[in-house]
C-alpha cells in the first residue's frame, strides 16, 4: 500500500566520507540516466543503498501496520462477503510487507534488523496508520482514499531504478487496484443507501481526507531528499505533483458520490484544469510522525504483542526443523 | 531467540507450458515450511500451478564484474543470428 514521505527520515550524515571516486559515481548515474535496472550485486553508491534501505524497510513497516487499522473491523464486517473481501485485503497487505522486505534484504540488511528496529521505534512507518477506524464507513474510505493516494505513490515506484524494488513493486499494483475499488463500493453503498449510512460515509471522508493528503509527505520546498532521489530515479515525481494528481483524480469520484469535500477552497480552476485546495495542516503531520497521533502508541503495542506471542511458535517451528536435519543427517 | 531463518528463493510457474520464474524470496526453518510461506506469499491470485523453493546460499552466481568476460565474446558474433545472412526475396520465406 503506503509509500508516503519516506524520504523524511534520513539522517544528514548521508556525505559522509565514502571511499567512492568521481568516476564510480559517475558511471553509476550514467546507468541510471540510461535507464539500466541496478541489480543486488551491482556496484551502488553506499547512499544510494541506504536510502534504499530506508525506503523500502519504512514502506515494509507501512504494510505491516498498516494491516491494524482495518483488522479492527475484520470480525465487525456487515456482511460474509465484506468479510471475506476485507481478510483478503488484508492479507494482500502482509503479503506486500513480505515482499518489502524481502527487496529490502538484497540490499544487505537482514529481516530481524529491520524487524527490530520497527519494535524499538527507531523505524518509522506511514502516518496514516495512527488514525483510528471508527466506523464501518472508515473501511471505504481507507480503500478508497488511502489507497487510492498510494496508487499514486506506488505506480510510478514500478520503474525504480533498483530492480528488486521495482519488481516487488510492479506485484503490489497489480493487486493495489482491488483495494481501492472494494472501498469505493463500500462508499458507493452507503452513499445509496439511507440517510444515517451517508451521514456515515461523509464522517469518514472528513476525518481521511486530509490526513490522505499528507500521505505524499511534505510540500516540494520542505522534502529533504527528493532531489537526490529524484537524480537516482527511485522517485519520479515530487511529493506535489502526485498530490496534484490524486486530488484531481478523486474530487470527481466524491461527486459522483454526493459526498462534500472538507476544504472549503477546493475550486477547480478553469485554466489548469487542476484543482486548487486548501492549506495542508502541517503541524498536524509532524506531530502524527513524531509519535503524537491518535494511534501510534496502540499500534506499537499490538505490533510487539504479535511478536512477543508468536515467539514460541518460531521456536517451536525452528526447534523442528533442527530436529528432522540430525535425524536425517543420522 | 530464534535465528532469522534461512533464505529461499522462490520460482513459479504461471501455467504448464511455461517455465519457472523467479517471484521473490521466504524466510523459512525447512524446506516444506519454505513451500508452504511461498504458496501464501506468492500465489494468492492462481499465480502457479508448481512453485520451487531453493536455499538462497545454494545458488551459485556469475559476478557482475565478469560480465564482460563472460558476455562480450558473444557480441561480435553476429553470423549467429538468421538476420546476417541476405537471401534473394525469390527464394521465399526461409
Amino acid at each position: 500500500m503506503y509509500t508516503q514521505s519516506l524520504d523524511q527520515q534520513g539522517s544528514k550524515t548521508e556525505h559522509a566520507a565514502d571511499a567512492e571516486t568521481a568516476e564510480q559515481l559517475a558511471a553509476f548515474q550514467k546507468r541510471v540516466d540510461a535507464e539500466e535496472k541496478i541489480e543486488p550485486k551491482d556496484w551502488m553508491p553506499s547512499a544510494y543503498r541506504r536510502t534504499l534501505i530506508r525506503q523500502i524497510a519504512q514502506h515494509a513497516h507501512s504494510e505491516i501496520i498498516g494491516m491494524q487499522p482495518e483488522g479492527n473491523w475484520l470480525t465487525r464486517a456487515p456482511t460474509l462477503r465484506r468479510k471475506s473481501i476485507l481478510l483478503a485485503k488484508v492479507q494482500d497487505e502482509a503479503g506486500h510487507g513480505l515482499y518489502l522486505y524481502s527487496a529490502a534484504e538484497t540490499l544487505g540488511i537482514s529481516r530481524q534488523q529491520m524487524v527490530a528496529e520497527l519494535l524499538s521505534g527507531k523505524a518509522k512507518y506511514s502516518s496514516i496508520f495512527n488514525y483510528p477506524t471508527l466506523s464501518w464507513a472508515d473501511i471505504g474510505a481507507i480503500g478508497w482514499l488511502v489507497d487510492g493516494a498510494a496508487i499514486m505513490n506506488q505506480i510510478p515506484l514500478c520503474r525504480c531504478s533498483y530492480g528488486p524494488y521495482a519488481r516487488a513493486m510492479v506485484r503490489v499494483c497489480k493487486e493495489e487496484s482491488f483495494h481501492q475499488r472494494q472501498g469505493y463500493e463500500i462508499m458507493l453503498d452507503l452513499c445509496r443507501g439511507s440517510d444515517a449510512q451517508k451521514e456515515m460515509a461523509q464522517d469518514a471522508l472528513n476525518r481521511w481526507w486530509w490526513p490522505s493528503l499528507m500521505m505524499f509527505g511534505p510540500g516540494d520546498a520542505e522534502s529533504t531528499h527528493s532531489a537526490q532521489s529524484m537524480a537516482w530515479k527511485i522517485k519520479r515525481f515530487s511529493n506535489d505533483e502526485l498530490r496534484q494528481k490524486f486530488v484531481d483524480a478523486t474530487v470527481p469520484q466524491a461527486e459522483f458520490l454526493g459526498l462534500r469535500m472538507p476544504d472549503d477552497d477546493l475550486k477547480l480552476d478553469e485554466a489548469s484544469g487542476h484543482y486548487n485546495f486548501g492549506e495542508i495542516n502541517w503541524q498536524e503531520f509532524y506531530d502524527v510522525l513524531a509519535g503524537n497521533g491518535p494511534c501510534n502508541k496502540q499500534r506499537m503495542r499490538v505490533r510487539r504483542a504479535a511478536q512477543d506471542n508468536g515467539a514460541w511458535v518460531r521456536e517451536a517451528a525452528e526447534a523442528y526443523a533442527q530436529k528432522q536435519a540430525a535425524r536425517e543427517a543420522a | 531467540m530464534t535465528t532469522d531463518w534461512p533464505l529461499y528463493e522462490v520460482f513459479i510457474r504461471a501455467k504448464s507450458g511455461l517455465s519457472h520464474r523467479h517471484a521473490g524470496s521466504v524466510h523459512a526453518a525447512d524446506d516444506e515450511m519454505a513451500l508452504n510461506h511461498a504458496r501464501d506469499v506468492y500465489t494468492r491470485r492462481n499465480e502457479g500451478v508448481s512453485i520451487w523453493v531453493v536455499r538462497s546460499s545454494e545458488i551459485v552466481a556469475s559476478d557482475p564484474q565478469d560480465s564482460a568476460a563472460l558476455f562480450e565474446p558473444a557480441k561480435d558474433k553476429i553470423y549467429r543470428h538468421p538476420t546476417f545472412y541476405e537471401i534473394p526475396e525469390d527464394v521465399g520465406n526461409m
